[in-house]
This record gives structure tokens, sequence and C-alpha cells, in this order.
């Protein structure tokens, strides 16, 4: 790893200025941070540890309006396990726990977990020089490498890297918002317009402004909280990344969906809210035929790379079990 | 915190103690002392072995010898004094900002206890206690944990007695060649505090209720952040699942 300078933050404002000193970075859990430094990929020269900011960084509190606002530097695994989180937004404790170790969980923030950048093997891999998000410009070595992990939507000629978030997928279906704090202020962004498109600029994966610190996710009343279900499928049971994954939510009125929210895992460069699948299942009544329809929806748009067009059929039945599941077995897990 | 976790090590163990480490004092542990084990062995020998040239343990009292970068790194910090407290002891060590805990432990304050498998977060190896949470120390640096209470697996046995879980492994062989085994014990110590937390995992059947019991499963799910090459899960879940069912898990419950 290269040499580093260090500085730990001690209150939010302090944080935020030093934030801005050319090649700062800052570290919360560390876990994908520091990973990508030993790898050489990310080089920042000074970190600032803002762990210690503490005060509602470090907090779950509930919102006036009935939600609920986590802390960014509340550890995955009291998120996970929190009182409130668990029994309100239940889908949000089954997407953490689905992700990394017990260790890594108890180590990564909620708002490093937003931070998490793609688990593309060609970005992170320095041998290979073709990788536009690692080095813009430079061209992308997936492209013509083995795909069978990466995107089947969205993605651009530029990248075809995925997003490796379990947390960020419940947040889109749970309609979060994301708020940051930076040298211009605060701001509130939707979790649907925090994470990006490659596009021409797979360089970027949020539309965080330079110097701008997440200080926590708000949670909206919970409407899901008995009808919520999170499906993750990986190459091993347990301490993998996704290869598909679907959070699915429903407000149910006896036998009809009265709504219904999902977003999908591993398969784009962001958590990916398959809004046409929804709107399928809004109003109708939940049978086989009108689950399945909607989850063909959901992939219409589906682009494979050579090595993954397996994942739209998985990805279509991890729907299909996913509301199934949300809908008949409240908190359950396949 | 660091109450639960102040051990009365005998001094054969190969550390320097705290703030009165002298570069001498790295020689201490070349005395092997009766009623060795076979790993303090091994320990004082390495150490024994390497006194004079001690490239292994970086000089306590002494900057890090630069070490080369690619690119060269613009404004690097020098190497400052940074007190952690390890298994009830304090430690002042030299270290640089991207020392991480692990490097810390094992280079610096000479626990070779705790192993670097992967590096990388993905293997477990690693795996030590911060105030009684298990973390990976590869993927975190050392000075970002000043004032926690560091647990390694040389903290887990008390008064020369091993833990619980420890005394388990033997018994039911939870290891071949007990390369990962420090991490196993320090994850499995912490699981059993978990579990009697109340936590939940991926494999419990509904989050927004205590599991009702420890299963297998359960205890496959939690420890599958200890990855073992000679395959040996089936004894490590043994260990575990008698440990939790025994009246006997004692302090490594609460850890």
């Amino acid at each position: 790893m290269d040499a580093i300078s260090y500085e730990r933050a001690t209150d939010l404002t302090g944080a935020v200025r030093s934030g801005q000193q050319p090649g700062a970075s800052f570290i919360g859990g560390g876990t994908n941070l520091l990973d990508l430094m030993k790898g050489g990929v990310s080089r920042p020269v000074k970190l600032i540890d803002i762990t210690h900011v503490g005060g509602e960084l470090d907090t779950i509190a509930t919102l006036p309006d009935g939600g609920l606002r986590v802390g960014a530097l509340v550890r995955n695994s009291d998120a996970a396990n929190h009182a409130l989180v668990r029994e309100r937004y239940p889908l949000l404790s089954q997407a953490l726990l689905a992700g990394a170790s017990a260790q890594l969980r108890n180590m990564a923030t909620v708002g490093g977990n937003l931070m998490q950048r793609t688990r593309c093997s060609y970005f992170y891999d320095t041998a290979f020089a073709q990788c536009n998000k690692r080095q813009p410009g430079s061209g992308c070595a997936a492209r013509e490498g083995f795909s069978r992990t990466h995107a089947i939507l969205g993605a651009s000629p530029q990248c075809i890297a995925v997003n490796p978030s379990d947390m960020s997928v419940a947040l889109a279906a749970l309609d979060a918002v994301v708020r940051v704090t930076g040298p211009s202020g605060e701001r509130s962004i939707p979790i649907g317009e925090f994470h990006r498109l490659p596009g021409e600029r797979p360089d970027l994966d949020t539309t965080l402004q330079f110097g701008e610190l997440i200080t926590a996710v708000d949670l909206p009343p919970s409407l899901y909280s008995s009808h919520a279900h999170y499906v993750k499928v990986r190459d091993r049971a347990s301490y993998a990344f996704a290869l598909v994954s679907v959070a699915a939510a429903l407000q149910m009125d006896g036998h009809t969906v009265k709504s219904a929210r999902i977003a999908l895992g591993g398969v784009a460069h962001k958590p990916w809210r398959a809004h046409a699948a929804e709107q399928m299942l809004a109003g109708h009544p939940l049978t086989d035929t009108n689950v399945k329809n909607a989850a063909a929806a959901a992939l219409r748009d589906a682009q494979p790379q050579r090595d993954n067009r397996f994942k739209i059929e998985l990805a279509q039945h991890a729907i299909v079990r996913a509301v199934n599941q949300a809908a008949g077995l409240p908190g359950g897990v396949a | 915190m660091s109450q639960d976790h102040v051990r009365d090590e005998p001094d054969d163990v190969a550390v320097t103690s705290p703030a009165t480490a002298s570069p001498s004092s790295t020689t201490t542990s070349t005395t092997t002392p009766p009623n060795t084990s076979r790993r303090r062995f091994l320990q004082s020998a390495a150490a024994a072995a390497t006194v004079g040239a001690a490239p292994q343990l970086h000089a306590q009292t002494q900057p890090a010898a630069p070490q080369p970068v690619s690119p060269p790194a613009p404004a690097a910090a020098p190497a400052r004094p940074v007190t952690l407290q390890i298994n009830g002891r304090e430690y002042t060590l030299q270290l640089e900002p991207r020392v991480t805990l692990l490097d810390a432990l094992r280079e610096y304050a000479g626990l070779m206890g705790t192993k670097k498998g992967c590096d990388r977060g993905q293997c477990g190896a690693c795996t030590v206690l911060a105030d009684g949470r298990r973390i990976n120390s590869c993927l975190t640096l050392a000075v970002m944990h000043e004032g926690e209470a560091i647990t390694t697996v040389e903290g887990l046995a008390q008064n020369g007695a091993l833990s619980p879980l420890q005394r388990a492994f033997i018994e039911h062989d939870a290891f071949q060649c007990g390369y990962c085994t420090p991490g196993q014990l320090c994850s499995a110590t912490a699981l059993l505090g978990e579990f009697a937390a109340g936590t939940v995992s991926t494999v419990s059947a509904d989050v927004r209720r205590r599991p009702p019991q420890l299963s297998d499963d359960e205890i496959r799910e939690r420890m599958s952040g200890n990855l073992c090459r000679c395959g040996a899960y089936a004894n490590i879940v043994a260990a575990v699942r008698a440990v939790h069912g025994s009246a006997d898990a004692g302090p490594a419950g609460n850890a």
C-alpha cells in the first residue's frame, strides 16, 4: 500500500473541511477502500477517519413523519439487528445480513456500503490496463473478457460492471433518501438518483459532488413490513457477491396487490428498480401468471454479455420467488 | 470494557511491554520457560532466531525503515507512537498510518497468533475482537483503533487455562493444519455472544424474531467468514455446538 497521511476527524464540520484537501478520501469501515488501496486501484494520499465523528451519524432514530433515519456511520451489523429496522424494515435487515461476513458487517458502515465500488475483476486487477472505471479512456477489458458476473441492464460500451451492494437494493425498493453534507451545504438525494449508470463516465459511481459526505439514510414510513423479502442467488451459500438478487416489497389487500416495489441487484451499474413489473402487479390479484408476466417485463430490455445470458432467466425466477415469499411468508426466508 | 480482557500473562510471551518498551525488550522471549506450549515455543524460537537481525519485529522505539513505494508517494506521514490495548496490555508502537491492525499485531507487537491469510478480507484468518466485536484485522488501520480493547487468540485463555472453545476445538479435532484456527476461535467466541444477544442471520426464519436455537445452519452461516482449507468445518461446527450447549460457555459467551 502506498504511504498515506491520516487525520482523525472529531466533528462533522471538521470532516467536511478536511475532506476538501487534494487527494483526501474519507474512511469509515475501510473494508472496501483499504482493499482497493492494497491493490493499487484507489490511491488516496490522505485518509480522513470519520469513525469518531459520532452524534447523529452514529445513531438510528425515528423521524417525525414516522420514518427512520439511519446514521451513515452505523455498522451494517448494527443496522441489520436494530429493533426498529428488524420490525419495520425487515427487507433491509435481510439484505444487510445477506452481504459479506459477520466480521465485515461489524466493520462496514451504511455510508460506506453505499460507496462500495464494483467487484468487476478487471477493475480490481491493475494488470489489465483497459478499465474505463479505473482509468478513463483506457477501454473495457471485461467486454472481451469473462463476463459471467457482469451487467445485463443499463450497461454502456464503456463499462459493463455491476454494483455489488445488497443493502442498496433494499434501499432502492424502500424509496430511501440519502442525506449528504458538503462544501455547499446539505442536500437530500433519492436513492434512485444516488447511483449512476455508466454511460460515458463509468469512473463516476454516484452523483455525489466533490467533498460531499453521506450523513444518513432516511427511510419513509414503513408500508411493507408485513410483506417483504430479499432473495440472493450466489455461487456459494454464504459470503459471496450476488449473481442476481431481488428485493420485493408488497402492500396486500387480501389476495390483491395494492402496491409493489421490486429492485434487482447484480444486474446493473446501480440497483435496478423494476418499475414496469411493479405497475403490472399493482391492482391485480397475485396469480402465478401475473407474477411471471411481471418478471418477464422486468427483464424485457436485458442485453446480456457473452457469458451471462443465464442471468435473464435467473433474475426472472428470483423475482417470482421473492414476490411469492413476500406475499406468503412475512419476514421469512426461502 | 478492557477490564474484561485483562489477562495475567506469563512473562514468556514474546512481546514488549508497553510504556517501558526498550529496544532490548524484544529479546525477553528467548528464555524458554517451563510449561511452554508448542505455539509459544515456536514463537519464542522464531524470535530467538531473529534477534540481531530482527527483521520481524520492527523496532518499537524507532521509526520503521522506509519502504520502497512506486510511484513516490506525496506527503507520506512518518511513523508516530500509536497506543493499543491488546489482551489487557498497553502497547505503544511506532506506526505509519498505513500499517494495518493485523501487521501491527504481528510485526510490531510481536503477537504472531493472529494469522495473515489472504490479507484482503476474504478468509477470516486475521479475525480479532475489537471491543468484543469480531473484525478482519487486515482491512483496518491500527491507528483507527487507539482506545479500543483488542483481543487476539493469545488473549482467549485466562490465567493459563484455555477457554471453553479452545478446549472444544481440541476435543472435537476442529483443525488440521491450524492456520485458520486463531481466526476461527476469535470468530466463534464472538458468535456465542452475538447469538446470546439475540442477533439474527441470513438463515434465520424471520428477522423479526430471535432465532429459537443455534442450529447447525446458524453456526455455519455465522462462521462463513472463516475459511478452512483443510475442510475441518464439520468438527468446527461440532465444537461451537458443544460449547453453546454446555453450561461451560463461561466468559466466551460474553466476549
